[in-house]
């Protein structure tokens, strides 16, 4: 395949994306072509094309997300292996790439152990509920041109649905396992998930503002056609979005729910054998799920800068998604976590107020675009300058006022910071007779 | 499939008004006979859901001069229903506090 | 009216499924499971507001009722340990059964017994836009104390919720 791609783009006629059926680069082309067999010289009724249309589209993306899950098991492990400077799995094939391969295998060969008290149906239900969600959040993410299999005029409602779904999905988890410590993790996780949501939905709105659309396809067409990116608009955004999901996707930094070591496996600690498998793998499908988000919305899809006309924009979308994944392994394997209060304040005191600021920027931004008459290239130079003094002014400026007492290379070591204990009435009344 | 039959298939306002009124009756028989208060609510809350469908039904097939009135009186429904499911179970966890029960059998201390 | 057939049949499937899921709620003998199959009730609901060609509202509809509305009603049952999950009904069950017969009947009468004025147009195509203009032009003092509302019930919620103190001094 790369052979005939080499010599697609070396042969100077079809450098650019052309409407032949062996063109790759439109994936389109072809399912067209099979459409108009089937419906020139087979005379299938329309709905028979319609459904599958729906069916192809949906199995492509099946296997995209089969095939990723495999192989992000062996990412994650292997990269965060070696940033903590000591080899990831290499024993099993080369570079230990078959590792996932073991992992699978082991999984599926485990006992499922259900505990007799747990809810029956409810108890298997839960991963199933918990991974649909996450493989209906690529239904709206563009390919290409010319290939998205959900053209939703509501695309970016529809991802926050599809994601508070997910914290339903986590209760039912927690519950049916009738253990009381999985119950309590299950309500830590979906108190910070719905926490999250809000500066989730609060950074996009930043995004669809200056789009005009809510339509991803639209978002990615408005990077094409204004030669930006919507990272450089709004660095801001990125981060607070960034940020939150991961929150949302219980990695770390905000990995409290799984944190092995804390509260010994939170709402899975029931599970195990092959329906902790799909738990584990429903958690890589929504990191993928989401670094496709964020690649479509902030970096800008399968478009960049004319290359997208040589080289598959779908192809260039999956760079973007495993380099923002990248990142996400990249906060594994480097912060601590946090508690989770720290993570709540954070939620509240921070996220929030500098996305609700952002939006206010941003609409005043272009409510300037809209009235004035402009052209984009004098407002977008100018909001790029503005939205990164902004970003930067304000992050320096949250800490300096929120954190006073930070310090980068603390002069005194220290495991905790300050809290206020309150105390019992006898020693308060101690405390008040000595100082007073 | 014969193509009378395929050819009958039409979806009219009134089949879509049933479905609404069906889900309504639903409703008011979960908030009317359910002893715990937030089987209640549940009831109220698809009561809302059902005349949420019978406005969006009319929105689409009635005639109008501003067809999309229905969808924002559905969305002031849901946004609504939204605040007045936080509070009632904001209320039924208070009561909990006080009575240690939620059944509202034994709520009664305000009834004749 | 709707003729395409793919439609109606989506139609009757999702109300099909919809109103079972409503009667489970009912039938079923434990408050948890019935919360959840409110839940897929609601899913189910926004499934035929697609049909009624209503996305946004749709998409609203899964966020705000199964995404927060369920998760705050499994919450309530978690917050209320002692009390029974049941499911159980009180002495007003065959009359609210009468009564409920009796409404649907009334409905049902009443809609296919008027003249509406159907109109010929077709589905909507772009709501959200036009969703956002009756919004902010027609509309605004209502979406304005519908925003008013929406804190005080928060601010409600939080106070009624907070645990007491017994030493306030």
């Amino acid at each position: 395949m790369i052979l005939a791609l080499l010599a697609l783009v070396t042969d100077k006629r079809l450098a650019l994306v052309t409407d032949h059926w062996w063109d790759i680069r439109d994936l389109s082309n072809l399912t067209d072509a099979v459409y108009d067999i089937l419906r020139d010289d087979l005379n299938v009724p329309d709905w028979g094309i319609w459904v599958l249309s729906g069916l192809l589209g949906t199995i492509g993306i099946i296997s995209f997300i089969g095939g990723v899950a495999i192989i992000n098991i062996w990412v994650e492990r292997r990269v965060v292996g070696r940033m903590q400077s000591r080899l990831g799995p290499n024993r099993l094939g080369p570079f230990g790439l078959l590792q996932p391969v073991a992992d699978a295998i082991k999984l599926m060969q485990k006992e499922v152990l259900q505990p007799k008290v747990a809810d029956g149906l409810v108890f298997t239900l839960a991963p199933i509920a918990f991974t649909v969600p996450g493989i209906a959040l690529f239904a709206v993410i563009p390919w290409g041109r010319n290939m998205v299999l959900a053209d939703l005029d509501v695309g970016i409602v529809y991802l926050f649905a599809m994601s508070s779904l997910a914290a339903l999905a986590v209760f039912i988890g927690g519950y049916g396992s009738n253990n009381k410590y999985a119950l309590f993790g299950s309500m830590r996780v979906i108190a910070m998930l719905v926490t999250y949501e809000i500066p989730i939905v609060l950074s996009l709105l930043g995004v669809v503002l200056f789009a005009g659309t809510m339509n991803l396809q639209g978002i990615v067409l408005f990077s094409e056609e204004h030669w930006v990116l919507m990272v450089m608009l709004q660095p801001l955004a990125f981060l607070i979005y960034f940020l939150s999901s991961s929150a949302e996707l219980n990695r770390t930094p905000a990995d409290l729910a799984e944190a092995e070591s804390e509260i010994a496996g939170g709402y899975h600690v029931e599970y195990s054998g092959m329906k902790f498998g799909l738990y584990y793998a429903a958690e890589l499908i929504n990191a993928v799920a989401v670094s496709a988000i964020i690649a479509t919305v902030f970096l800008g899809g399968w478009w960049m800068y004319k290359v997208d006309e040589i080289v598959p924009g779908w192809m260039i979308l999956i760079g973007k998604i495993y380099a923002v994944y990248f990142i996400f392994v990249w906060t594994r394997g480097t912060l601590p976590r946090f508690r989770i209060d720290q993570l709540l304040a954070f939620a509240w005191k921070w996220m929030t107020p500098m996305a609700i600021i952002n939006i206010l920027v941003v609409a005043t931004e272009v409510m300037i675009w809209e009235e004035t008459g402009w052209s984009a290239a004098v407002i977008l130079p100018a909001s790029i300058v503005i939205n990164g003094a902004l970003t930067g002014l304000l992050i320096v400026g949250w800490v300096r006022t929120m954190a006073p007492n930070f310090q980068r290379f603390p002069d005194r070591l220290r495991m905790y910071s300050t809290i206020d204990v309150p105390s019992l009435p006898a020693q308060a009344a101690d405390l008040r007779e000595t100082t007073a | 499939m014969p193509d009378v039959i395929l050819a009958a298939m039409r979806l009219h306002l009134e089949e879509v008004l049933v479905v609404g009124a069906a889900l309504f009756s639903i409703g008011l028989y979960l908030a009317l006979s359910k002893r715990n208060a937030i089987g209640i609510l549940m009831g109220v809350e698809l009561m809302l859901n059902a005349v949420n469908v019978t406005l969006l039904a009319f929105a689409r097939f009635i005639e109008s001069p501003r067809p999309l009135d229905g969808q924002v009186f559905a969305t002031f429904v849901i946004t609504i229903a939204a605040a007045e499911a936080a509070v009632a179970l904001a209320l039924a966890v208070a009561i909990y506090r006080h009575r240690e029960t939620v059944n509202i059998d034994e709520i009664d201390v305000l009834r004749w | 009216m709707i003729e395409d057939n793919a439609i109606v049949i989506a139609f009757w499937s999702l109300s099909a499924t919809t109103i079972v899921c409503a009667l489970m709620v009912a039938a079923v003998r434990n408050l948890v499971h019935s919360v959840l199959f409110l839940a897929l009730t609601f899913v189910g609901v926004a499934g035929i507001y697609i049909v009624l060609s209503a996305d946004f509202v749709a998409v609203v509809q899964v966020l705000i009722y199964a995404g927060a509305v369920g998760v705050l009603m499994t919450f309530a049952i978690m917050l209320t340990p002692g009390a029974d999950r049941l499911n159980a009904s009180t002495v007003f069950q065959a009359p609210a059964f009468v009564l409920g017969v009796m409404v649907f009947l009334l409905i049902a009468w009443v809609a296919y017994d008027t003249e509406w004025r159907i109109s010929d147009r077709e589905a909507f195509t772009t709501t959200a836009a036009s969703l956002g203009e009756a919004f902010l032009k027609p509309y605004i003092v209502p979406f304005e104390v519908a925003s008013v509302l929406l804190a005080t019930a928060m601010i409600g919620a939080i106070i009624l919720s907070r645990a007491e103190r017994d030493d306030r001094a």
